[in-house]
């Protein structure tokens, strides 16, 4: 397993060599810092930790940047383990987009937009009530959540309006399109998790 | 958004003429059957463009056999081989919509000189 942690930028149309269009996205995927490599002896498991983005030392608490100073790197914005690392790596080594190459099947990770409280028709995909036939009140409606005197209670774990989105999604096997390794970017097929500008994860 | 740009710029066909609804046009289209390729013509009016940069569209239309055909083609794709303007058309408004409704001497467009 080999990764990079990147932002997504936006979607656009991509023509492939036979001239097909396809739709993409582009993510400005690293350049990613190794700020600790963990092992299994040392750790108990193993994971390389990857940092993206400079901070600002001001914006950094003092055992983060000591953290960062054991690595022998400036304070970085976001955080985020990649277990079980292919390749050798070692603290302080800057992993790029050169990484990934056209047809290269990545995981995108990331976390999805919010959609705030949304009922069972949106969340769930339940199909509603029926629009016609003397039917008032019933067009989004969930139908009955269950039983009667017995079991006098509903079950846990019922699909019912809340709040939907904002969680970690997984795209799996979308085909890398380009790579574009002077402005560390990357155009994968399909879209991914996510609003623009929010991080995702690449894992190959 | 500028990234998309930069990103799509060299994707873009530089070379369309220019053309625009109420053009009589001639799409030549790569089409591959097997291993050959051929091109396919396409003849009819521009009845409308759309969108912009690498999304931008143009719609052709033409009566065959009686029957109305629009036919939607990415501007910058690679597909195309070739667009031809045969007739510069001389037009009020930027969709022509209206058309679609007209059979025979009303469907006429008048000739820009």
């Amino acid at each position: 397993m080999q990764g990079l942690l990147g932002k997504k930028i936006g979607m656009t149309r991509f023509f492939d060599k036979s001239g097909r269009p396809a739709s993409a996205t582009v993510i400005e995927a690293g350049p990613c810092k190794v700020v600790q490599v963990k092992t299994k002896e040392r750790d108990g498991y193993s994971a390389v930790q990857l940092g993206f983005q400079d901070q600002i030392e001001k914006r950094m608490t003092k055992p983060l940047l000591g953290h960062f100073k054991k690595a022998g790197l400036g304070p970085q914005k976001i955080l985020k383990e990649f277990r079980d690392f292919d390749g050798e790596v070692k603290e302080g080594d800057e992993l790029g987009v050169d990484l990934f190459s056209v047809g290269d099947r990545v995981n995108v990770s990331g976390t999805s937009k919010g959609k705030g409280f949304a009922g069972v028709v949106k969340r769930y995909n339940f199909a509603g009530g029926p629009k016609s036939h003397g039917q008032s009140d019933r067009l989004r409606a969930p139908g009955s959540i269950g039983q009667s005197a017995y079991p006098k209670r509903v079950f846990k774990g019922m699909k019912m309006g809340g709040r939907f989105g904002t969680d970690r999604i997984t795209l799996r096997h979308l085909r890398v399109l380009k790579v574009i390794p002077e402005k560390n970017l990357l155009l994968v097929e399909g879209s991914i998790p996510g609003a623009r500008n929010s991080i995702v994860e690449i894992r190959l | 958004m500028d990234i998309l740009a930069t990103v799509t710029a060299e994707q873009l066909n530089t070379e369309i003429p220019e053309f625009g609804p109420g053009d009589n046009l001639d799409v030549h289209i790569r089409v591959v059957e097997g291993e050959k390729e051929r091109i396919q013509l396409f003849k009819g009016l521009c009845i409308q463009r759309r969108g912009g940069g690498i999304n931008e569209t143009f719609t052709v239309r033409k009566i065959s056999g009686g029957v109305g055909v629009e036919r939607v083609f990415l501007l910058h794709s690679p597909q195309l081989a070739k667009i031809e303007r045969t007739r510069f058309g001389k037009i009020r408004r930027a969709k022509l919509f209206y058309i679609r409704k007209l059979r025979g001497k009303a469907a006429r467009i008048e000739e820009k000189m």
